[in-house]
C-alpha cells in the first residue's frame, strides 16, 4: 500500500469524524445509474458493460491508467459523446430514474442538469460576468438584477468574488489558469445543475490552484453529487467518498474510497494503486 | 556540418530577408509613387481663368465680383490679338466688304428716287453711282495688288465724290479708304493660303482661349471655355506659336517632326505680332492661381469627365461594393456554419468543397457573363445593367473568399468553447451564434476584408452588368433599377474610349488614386475594427 495515500486516507478521516456519518443517509439513492453501458468508437470499445451506481451528494472519484475509458464515461454522463462522429453506446444509463440514452430525452435540458468542467479551462472570450451569465442567458433569464444576483452567488461559490468582483466586466482570459478554472466552475455551477462532472479539473494547474479547486470540491459536496475523472491517485483519496477503477474499458472495482485505498478486493487496483503499472 | 558554415548561412538566409523586404517595399514606391503624384494633379493644380469661369458658370461657386473682374481683365489683355485677327480677316475674308458695299448702293438707290430731282439729273447720278459701285466691287474681288491700288486711288480722287457728301454713298468711301489701308499691308496675291492658316490658327486660339468675342455660344461646354488647366494651356500655346511639319530633307532617314514657328507664315502682316505678344502676355491673358479642387470626389462630371468631379463613379463603387458585401456576407458565413458544424462528412460535401475552391479560381469575366445571363436575361432583376445586377455578380465572385475565410476562422475557434456552451444546455445554433462566432469573427472580418477591395476593384464582372461611361450620381432606391459608372470601369473606359485621352490624364490619374485611396481606407476602417475585436476576446488592455 502505497504510504502517502494511506496517510492521506488517515488525515481526511480524522477531519470527517467531526462530521458524524452524516453522508451515510444518503448513500441509499443513487442518481446516476448504469447497467451494462457499454460505449464504441467506430470498432474500438471505449467502455466495456460498466455497471455502477452513483449515489447522490457524494464526490465519486474515477481513476485507472490512461486510455482506460473513464472520460469517455464520464462524457456520457451528459452525452458529450454525442459530438464524437462515430460514438454509439449500448446498455442502460439512468439519471434519476430516467434512461438518458432513450429517443424521447431533451439532450439540452440533461445538459442543463449535469454541469461539466473540463480538463484544461476554457472560459468563452467574453467578460467574466459574460462568463457566468451565458448560462442563464441562454436559459431565458434576462432580468439584469437577476443575473447579477446569479452570478455574485456563483462567483462567491467558487471563492472568486473577492478577487475579481471590481473588474467583472475584463476579459476571462485575463485570468490566471486557476482563476480560469474556478470560474469555470462557477459558470456550471450558474445554471444550477444537480451533478457536475470534473474531468481531471486540476490537472493543468499548479499544487496551490490545485489545493484551491480541492477545497472547492469538499466545498460543493454538500449540494452537488459529483463525479470526478483523475489521475492523481492522491488526488482521489484526498477528495471522494466513492471511488471506481477502470481499466480497459472494464470496472474493476468500486466501493468506498477508504477501502478501495486500504484494502482492495481485487488484485488489479492493488497493483495499480501501489503503481505496479499504469 | 560547422559552426562557422552554419552561421553564414544563417547570416544569408537573414539577408535574403531584408532584401525581398526591401524589393517589396521598393516595388510599392515604384507602382503607388507615380499614381500618388500624378493623382494628386486632379486636386492640386494650377487653374486659369478659364477655369472659374467654367466652375462659376456650371456649379455656381465662386466670387462673382472677384470672377468678372478677372475676365475683364483677361479680356483687355486679349483684344490685341481679337483686333489683329478681326482686322487681318477684313483683307482677306471681302464676302463681309462685297455684302456691305452692296447693302449702301441699294440703299442710296432708294435714297435717289425719293428724291425731287429732274430726270437727267437723277440718270446722271445712277450712273455715276453704278460705275463706282462696280469700281469697287472688282477692286475688292482682284487679288492684284497694284491693280487694286490703282482702282482705290480711282474711285477715292473721283471728281464727283463732292457730290455724294452727306448721302449713303459716303460710307462707301469709308469703306474704301479702310480697305486701301488693309490693302497695304496684305499681300493679295496669297489670299488663299493665307485664309487657310487663319482658319487653323482661330481653332488652336479658340482651345486655348475658348470662343471669339463675336462667336455663337457653342454646344459643348469643352468648346465654351479655353484651357482651364495651366499645364494644359502651355502645351496648347505651343501648338499655337508652333506647327509641327515633317523634314524629309534627308532622303535615306525617316521624315523627322519639326517644330515650325506660326509666325512665319504671317510675316509681314500684322498677325505676325500676336505670337510674341502672346507668349510675353500668357500669365495676364490666363491668369493662373493654385487651386485646391477637392471637390473633384463631389462634383458631377461634365462633357464626359473633361471638366468636373467623379462622384457618380465613387458612389457607384461604393454601392456595388456594399451591395456585393450585403449578399456574400450572410450567405458565405450560413455556408461555412453548416460546412464547419452541421455537414455530416460524405462525397456530396467533398463535391460542394471542390466547388467552392474552382469557383474562387473562374476568370472574373465568367461571373460577368453568368450575371449578364442569369440575373438579367433569365431571373430579371432588373431590366437591364443595374447595381443590383452587378451586386449580386459582384457577391458570387466573393462568395468563396469569404466561405473559405469564415470556414478557415471557424475551425480555428478552440472546440472546447463549443463543448462548453453545449455542456451548459445550450443548443447546437445557440452554441454557434453565442460562442463560435464572435470567436471566429476576426478572422472572418479578414475574409471580408479582402473581399471589400476585390469587389471594389473589379472590372469585367460589372461590364456586362452594372457599369455605364456616363451617369449621373444614383439614389439609394434607383440602385435596383439603373447602371451606375463605377471607378474601376470608368478608369479603363477613360484611358481607351475617350475621344480626347489626353485631355483627361489628370482625371484618369485622379479616379485611379481615389480607388487605391478607397480600398487603402475600407481596409484601415476594418483592420482598427478587427483589432478592437481581437482587443476584446483577449482582454490584454
Amino acid at each position: 500500500m502505497n504510504i502517502a495515500i494511506k496517510s492521506v486516507i488517515e488525515k481526511k478521516e480524522s477531519l470527517k469524524s467531526d462530521l458524524g456519518n452524516l453522508n451515510n443517509s444518503f448513500i441509499d439513492y443513487k442518481i446516476i445509474k448504469a447497467e451494462k453501458f457499454s460505449v464504441f468508437y467506430g470498432d474500438s470499445i471505449g467502455v466495456y458493460e460498466v455497471t455502477m451506481d452513483i449515489p447522490k451528494n457524494l464526490v465519486t472519484a474515477i481513476i485507472g491508467p490512461s486510455g482506460c475509458g473513464k472520460s469517455t464515461f464520464l462524457r456520457a454522463i451528459n452525452r458529450m459523446n454525442d459530438l464524437i462522429l462515430n460514438c454509439r453506446s449500448d446498455g442502460l444509463l439512468y439519471i434519476d430514474g430516467q434512461s438518458i440514452y432513450s429517443r424521447d430525452v431533451d439532450v439540452v435540458n440533461l445538459r442543463r442538469n449535469v454541469g461539466m468542467v473540463f480538463q484544461k479551462s476554457n472560459p468563452f472570450p467574453k467578460s467574466i460576468f459574460d462568463n457566468v451569465a451565458y448560462g442563464p442567458r441562454i436559459h431565458g433569464i434576462k432580468n439584469r438584477g437577476q443575473l447579477n444576483e446569479i452570478v455574485e452567488r456563483s462567483l462567491i461559490r467558487t471563492a472568486l468574488w473577492d478577487e475579481v468582483k471590481d473588474r467583472l466586466h475584463e476579459s476571462a482570459l485575463a485570468l490566471s489558469g486557476g482563476q480560469q478554472q474556478r470560474l469555470c466552475i462557477a459558470r456550471a455551477l450558474a445554471v444550477n445543475p444537480e451533478i457536475l462532472l470534473m474531468d481531471e479539473p486540476a490537472s493543468a494547474l499548479d499544487p496551490r490552484s490545485t489545493a484551491r479547486i480541492e477545497d472547492l470540491i469538499a466545498e460543493l459536496r454538500k449540494d452537488y453529487t459529483i463525479v470526478i475523472v483523475t489521475h492523481n491517485m492522491q488526488q482521489a483519496a484526498r477528495v471522494s467518498d466513492y471511488t471506481a477503477f477502470l481499466y480497459e474499458g472494464k470496472l474493476i472495482e468500486f466501493g468506498l474510497t477508504k477501502d478501495l485505498f486500504t484494502n482492495p478486493n481485487e488484485q488489479q487496483t492493488e497493483d495499480y494503486i501501489t503503481g505496479r503499472f499504469g | 556540418m560547422k559552426l562557422q558554415t552554419r552561421k553564414l548561412l544563417d547570416k544569408s538566409f537573414t539577408g535574403l530577408n531584408l532584401f525581398s523586404a526591401f524589393l517589396l517595399i521598393s516595388a510599392l514606391i515604384i507602382v503607388l509613387g507615380p499614381i500618388f503624384f500624378k493623382g494628386i494633379g486632379a486636386f492640386v493644380f494650377k487653374g486659369t481663368v478659364e477655369y472659374r469661369r467654367m466652375i462659376f458658370d456650371q456649379f455656381g461657386r465662386g466670387n462673382k465680383e472677384k470672377i468678372f473682374k478677372e475676365i475683364a481683365y483677361s479680356q483687355k489683355a486679349r483684344k490685341f490679338i481679337y483686333d489683329n485677327i478681326s482686322d487681318f480677316e477684313k483683307g482677306i475674308i471681302v464676302k463681309s466688304y462685297i455684302k456691305e458695299t452692296k447693302k449702301i448702293y441699294k440703299e442710296y438707290k432708294e435714297y435717289l428716287s425719293s428724291l425731287e430731282l429732274p430726270n437727267p439729273h437723277k440718270n446722271e447720278l445712277r450712273r455715276k453711282s453704278r460705275s463706282l459701285y462696280s469700281l469697287f466691287i472688282k477692286a475688292l474681288e482682284s487679288t492684284d495688288k497694284e491693280k487694286v491700288e490703282n482702282i482705290l486711288n480711282q474711285i477715292l480722287s473721283d471728281p464727283y465724290r463732292k457730290r455724294f457728301d452727306s448721302t449713303p454713298m459716303t460710307k462707301m468711301f469709308h469703306l474704301v479708304t479702310r480697305y486701301s489701308e488693309i490693302v497695304n499691308q496684305v499681300d493679295l496675291s496669297n489670299r488663299e493660303v493665307y485664309l487657310e492658316n487663319l482658319i487653323d490658327l482661330k481653332d488652336q486660339l479658340r482651345t486655348l482661349l475658348g470662343p471669339f468675342p463675336k462667336d455663337p455660344k457653342p454646344i459643348l461646354p469643352r468648346n465654351q471655355y479655353g484651357q482651364t488647366r495651366w499645364d494644359r494651356s502651355l502645351v496648347k500655346l505651343n501648338d499655337v506659336l508652333f506647327i509641327e511639319k515633317y523634314d524629309y530633307s534627308d532622303s535615306s532617314e525617316m521624315g523627322q517632326i519639326v517644330q515650325y514657328p506660326r509666325s512665319e507664315i504671317f510675316k509681314g502682316t500684322t498677325v505676325e505680332h500676336i505670337f510674341s505678344y502672346l507668349e510675353d502676355n500668357r500669365e495676364s491673358i490666363l491668369l493662373p492661381k493654385t487651386v485646391f479642387y477637392w471637390r473633384f470626389f463631389t462634383d458631377v462630371p461634365l462633357d464626359s469627365n473633361i471638366f468636373g468631379g467623379i462622384k457618380p463613379a465613387i458612389l457607384g463603387t461604393f454601392y456595388l461594393t456594399f451591395g456585393a458585401l450585403l449578399f456574400s456576407i450572410p450567405l458565405g458565413i450560413i455556408a461555412a456554419i453548416y460546412l464547419t458544424e452541421f455537414a455530416k462528412e460524405n462525397w456530396l460535401i467533398q463535391l460542394i468543397r471542390t466547388c467552392i475552391g474552382t469557383l474562387a479560381g473562374v476568370p472574373s469575366i465568367v461571373f460577368g457573363l453568368f450575371g449578364l445571363a442569369f440575373f438579367i436575361n433569365t431571373i430579371h432583376v432588373s431590366s437591364s445593367k443595374s447595381v443590383l445586377a452587378g451586386s449580386m455578380t459582384l457577391a458570387i465572385l466573393v462568395l468563396p473568399t469569404v466561405i473559405r475565410a469564415s470556414e478557415e476562422a471557424i475551425r480555428t475557434v478552440p472546440h472546447t468553447y463549443k463543448e462548453a456552451s453545449l455542456s451548459l444546455g445550450a443548443s447546437r445554433w445557440r452554441a454557434v451564434l453565442t460562442v463560435i462566432l464572435p470567436a471566429a469573427l476576426p478572422g472572418i472580418l479578414t475574409g471580408i476584408i479582402i473581399s471589400m477591395g476585390r469587389a471594389a476593384g473589379e472590372t469585367a464582372p460589372i461590364i456586362f452588368t452594372a457599369a455605364v461611361s456616363v451617369g449621373q450620381p444614383l439614389k439609394l432606391w434607383e440602385t435596383l433599377s439603373q447602371a451606375t459608372p463605377a471607378l474601376s470601369w470608368n478608369i479603363y473606359n477613360l484611358c481607351t474610349e475617350h475621344e480626347a485621352v489626353d485631355e483627361i490624364r489628370h482625371v484618369q490619374y485622379g479616379m485611379v488614386l481615389t480607388l487605391v485611396l478607397l480600398v487603402l481606407l475600407i481596409n484601415i476602417i476594418a483592420i482598427i475594427l478587427r483589432a478592437r475585436i481581437n482587443k476584446r476576446l483577449i482582454g490584454r488592455t
